[in-house]
C-alpha cells in the first residue's frame, strides 16, 4: 500500500465514537497497511461499533476475517 | 501567489448537529451555502449523543418551558443569560416536532407520541422532587438518528459539503473587523485556499482533547475556539469544563448514569462506599459535579486504587449477570474491551473524564458573535456567527444540564440560519474586498512547518499540554496547582512554535494535520486554564479549594479571555429573561 492510501486510511479512522478512534488506532498500529478495512470504515460509526462490539453480524461475508482481526485487537 | 478564492453567500465551518441545521436553513432559503468538515459529515461527535434531547412536550408528564427554563437556570448555577435560556426553552418543541417531520426516527408512546423519559436535573414544577419527562430519544442512537436526519435534509436542499476540508484561520475586514471567510486545506490536494462569504458561521463542536481524561472523539480539537483566538476574538467562560464523574481510566469511555441508577456504586481503595461520606442521601446518584469532586478528593487524599492510587472503582457485579447483560446493555463489551474488566466478575476502573466544554465564542441567542467594543460590551461582530458546542450563547452558564446540548444545537442552529438570510439580504454591497495579506497567517503557518528540519514532536508536546491540564486544572481547582500549570502551559505553547513533522508531503498529510490542530488545542488550553485561575470562587462546573463557595456579589459574570498577552475582561451576566419575570440566584441543592 502507498502512502497515500495509507494516510487516506488513516483519516478514515478518524471518527465520532471514541470507541471506534480507540480501537481503530490500536488496529492501525498492528496492521498499518490494510486496506480491507476500508468498506467497514463507510458504515454509520454506531452501526461499526455494533460489529466491532459482536452485537451486529451485519456485514457482508467476505469481510469476515477483517471483522475478526478488528474484534480481536 | 496568491491563493485561489471561492465565494459563497455563506459557509458554514462544522457538520454535527448545529452547523446543519444551520446550513439546512440557509439551503432552503436558497443561498448558496458551503458546509466544511474534516470528516464525513455523520462521522461527526454530535453521533455519540445517547441521552436524548430536551423539550417539554409534556407527552408522559406534566410539562412546560417556564419549568425548565427554571432547571436550566439553576443548572447553570444562574450564570446562563437568562434572555437565551428563555429562548431556548420557548423554542424547544417547535424544533423537535420539525425533527419528527423531517423523519427522525423517535421512540414513541402507543399513542403515537414521542416517548419522554426523565433525566438528571430536569424537574416539574420549579425544582420539585418529582422528575419532568422531557428527554426525547430515538433508542440509544439520538444523536446519529438526528445527524443523519440533518444530512439527509440538506442533501436534499443542495448543501455544497467540502468534506475533508479543515478550516485554519479566520480572514477579517480591516476597516471594521467583519468577517469575510476562512482559508482552508483541502487535505486531498494539500492546497490551501480562501472561501468567502457575505456571513461566516462556527459549528466546530467541542475541545475535550485539552485533557488526558476525555470522552469526546479525536476530532475535538477546538479549532474554531483557536481560530478565533488568533482573529483576535474572546472567547467567553472557558474555565466551565463539565466532568463526567465515570470514565472508563486510561480511555476515557464513558460509562453511562444508568449503571448507578441500577445501583452500581464507587469504591476507593479500602473498600468503602465513600459517596456516603460526602452526599448520605443521594450517594452513588447524586449530581456529575458532586460525584465528580468526591472521587478527586479521594484520589488527592491518597485513597485512590491502582499501584498509582489514580482511580476508583465501580463495583457492578452485585447487580447478576441478568441485570447487568439486559438493563445495561453495551456496559459489559466496553468494560471488557477498554478496562480490561468484566463487570460481571470484577469492578471498573474509573476517573472522572472532561465531558463538555460550557465556554466559547460569545453569542447573541441569534448566534451574532458579540464582543466589546468601547463602552458596550455586546456589540455585534458583523457577518460573524458561531452556534453548538463552540459556541457560548450561554445557555449553559456555569453547568450544562443532559439534554440540553442537542437542544442548543438546533434551536440555535436555526436561529443562526434565520439571522444570517436577515442580515444578507440586508448587505448594501454583495462582497467585500478581501485584503491584501488575506491567507497570510495560514501561509506563514504552514511554510513553519514545511520548513523546520528539527523541533518538537506533535504527540509529545500534545500529550504534555493533555496531561498538565489533567493535572492542574481539573475538576478540583488548587491556587498553585493553576499558577504552576499556566507557566507549563506558557512553556508547551512556546514548543509548540517549534514543531517538526517528518513527512513534508502536500497530498493528504494527517501529520501536517495534526500539527494545526495542536495549534488550536494549545489557544484553548491556555484561555481554560488563565480563567480558571483568575476567578476567585466556586460555580458549576469550578470548583476552588480555596474559594470554595459561589460569590455572586464579585463574580456573577462572565470572563472574556483574548489571546492577546492572556488578557482577561467581564461582562454582566443577563439576568433578565424576555418576557418573565427573572429567576433569582439562590443556593443549588439537588
Ligand atoms: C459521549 C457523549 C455523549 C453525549 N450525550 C449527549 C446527550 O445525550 N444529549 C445532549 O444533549 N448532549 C450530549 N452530549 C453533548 C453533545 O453531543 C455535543 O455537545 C454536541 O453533539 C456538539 O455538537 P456540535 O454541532 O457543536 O459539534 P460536533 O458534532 O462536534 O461537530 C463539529 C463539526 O465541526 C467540524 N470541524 C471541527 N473543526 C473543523 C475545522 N477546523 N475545519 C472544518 N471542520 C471542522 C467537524 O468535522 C464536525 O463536523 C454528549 C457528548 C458526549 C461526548
Amino acid at each position: 500500500m502507498d502512502r497515500l492510501q495509507r494516510e487516506k486510511l488513516k483519516w478514515k479512522c478518524r471518527r465520532g465514537l471514541l470507541e471506534l478512534d480507540i480501537v481503530l488506532e490500536r488496529y492501525l498500529a498492528r496492521h498499518p497497511d490494510d486496506h480491507a478495512l476500508n468498506p467497514l470504515l463507510d458504515l454509520p460509526d454506531n452501526d461499526l461499533w455494533d460489529i466491532v462490539a459482536g452485537r451486529s453480524e451485519n456485514y457482508q461475508p467476505h469481510l469476515k476475517d477483517v471483522v475478526a482481526r478488528l474484534r480481536a485487537v | 501567489m496568491a491563493l485561489s478564492v471561492r465565494k459563497f453567500d455563506a459557509i458554514v465551518v462544522g457538520a454535527g448537529g448545529s452547523g446543519m441545521r444551520a446550513a439546512l436553513e440557509l439551503a432552503r432559503a436558497n443561498l448558496k451555502v458551503a458546509v466544511l468538515s474534516k470528516v464525513f459529515p455523520t462521522r461527526s461527535h454530535t453521533v455519540a449523543a445517547q441521552g436524548g434531547i430536551a423539550a417539554p412536550l409534556a407527552n408522559s408528564t406534566e410539562d412546560n418551558w417556564h419549568w425548565h427554563m427554571y432547571d436550566t437556570v439553576k443548572g447553570s448555577d444562574y450564570l446562563g443569560d437568562q434572555d437565551a435560556i428563555e429562548y431556548m426553552c420557548r423554542r424547544a418543541i417547535e424544533v423537535v416536532v420539525e425533527l419528527e417531520h423531517m423523519g427522525m426516527p423517535f421512540d414513541r408512546l402507543e399513542s403515537g407520541k414521542i416517548y419522554q423519559r426523565p433525566f438528571g436535573g430536569h424537574t416539574q414544577d420549579y425544582g420539585s422532587p418529582k422528575m419532568a419527562m422531557r428527554s426525547c430519544a430515538a433508542a440509544d442512537r439520538t444523536g446519529h438518528a438526528m445527524l443523519h436526519t440533518l444530512y439527509q435534509q440538506n442533501v436534499r436542499a443542495n448543501t455544497q459539503f467540502f468534506v475533508e476540508w479543515m478550516a485554519l484561520d479566520l480572514i477579517r475586514d480591516p476597516q471594521d473587523g467583519a468577517v469575510i471567510g476562512v482559508t482552508a486545506l483541502e487535505m486531498e490536494t494539500g492546497e490551501v485556499s480562501i472561501l468567502q462569504a457575505k456571513a461566516t458561521v462556527f459549528a466546530t463542536g467541542g475541545s475535550g482533547r485539552i485533557f488526558a481524561a476525555s470522552t469526546n472523539a479525536f476530532i475535538n480539537t477546538g479549532d474554531g475556539l483557536g481560530m478565533a483566538a488568533r482573529a483576535g476574538i474572546p472567547l467567553e467562560d472557558m474555565e466551565f469544563f463539565q466532568f463526567h464523574p465515570t470514565g472508563i481510566q486510561g480511555a476515557g469511555i464513558l460509562i453511562t448514569e444508568g449503571v448507578r441508577g441500577e445501583g452500581g456504586y464507587l469504591l476507593n481503595k479500602n473498600g468503602e462506599r465513600f459517596m456516603e461520606r460526602y452526599a448520605p442521601n443521594a450517594k452513588d446518584l447524586a449530581s456529575r459535579d458532586v460525584v465528580s469532586r468526591a472521587m478527586t478528593t479521594e484520589i488527592k487524599e491518597g485513597r485512590g486504587c491502582g499501584p498509582d492510587a489514580d482511580h476508583l472503582l465501580l463495583k457492578l457485579d452485585h447487580l447478576g449477570p441478568e441485570v447487568i447483560n439486559h438493563r445495561l446493555p453495551g456496559i459489559r463489551e466496553i468494560a471488557i474491551r477498554f478496562a480490561n474488566a468484566d463487570p460481571v466478575r470484577e469492578p471498573i476502573p474509573v476517573v472522572p473524564t472532561a465531558h463538555y466544554q460550557m465556554g466559547g465564542i460569545p453569542t447573541k441567542y441569534t448566534g451574532q458573535v458579540v464582543v466589546p467594543e468601547g463602552a458596550t460590551s455586546e456589540s455585534i461582530l458583523p457577518s460573524f456567527y458561531a452556534v453548538g458546542e463552540c459556541a457560548c450563547v450561554s445557555v449553559h452558564g456555569a453547568n450544562r444540564l443532559g439534554t440540553n446540548s442537542l437542544l442548543d444545537l438546533v434551536v440555535f442552529g436555526k436561529a443562526a440560519g434565520e439571522q444570517v438570510i436577515k442580515d444578507i439580504r440586508s448587505l448594501p454591497s454583495p462582497q467585500r474586498n478581501l485584503p491584501k495579506d488575506a491567507g497570510e497567517a495560514s501561509r506563514a503557518r504552514l511554510a513553519r512547518l514545511d520548513a523546520a528540519s528539527s523541533g518538537e514532536r506533535v504527540a509529545d508536546v500534545g500529550n504534555d499540554l493533555r496531561r498538565t491540564m489533567q493535572a492542574h486544572c481539573g475538576i478540583f481547582r488548587f491556587p498553585e496547582d493553576l499558577a504552576r500549570g499556566i507557566e507549563k502551559v506558557k512553556e508547551i505553547a512556546a514548543r509548540a512554535q517549534r514543531l517538526f513533522i517528518q513527512d513534508k508531503s502536500k497530498v493528504f498529510n494527517t501529520a501536517r494535520v495534526e500539527a494545526l490542530e495542536l495549534d488550536n488545542l494549545v489557544e484553548t488550553a491556555m484561555a481554560t486554564i488563565v480563567s480558571a485561575e483568575a476567578r476567585k470562587e466556586s460555580r458549576g462546573a469550578q470548583s476552588r479549594a480555596d474559594f470554595p463557595e459561589r460569590d455572586d456579589k464579585n463574580w456573577m459574570r462572565h470572563t472574556l479571555w483574548y489571546k492577546e498577552a492572556n488578557r482577561l475582561a467581564y461582562k454582566p451576566v443577563h439576568l433578565k429573561p424576555m418576557t418573565v419575570e427573572a429567576f433569582q440566584p439562590k443556593a443549588r441543592t439537588y
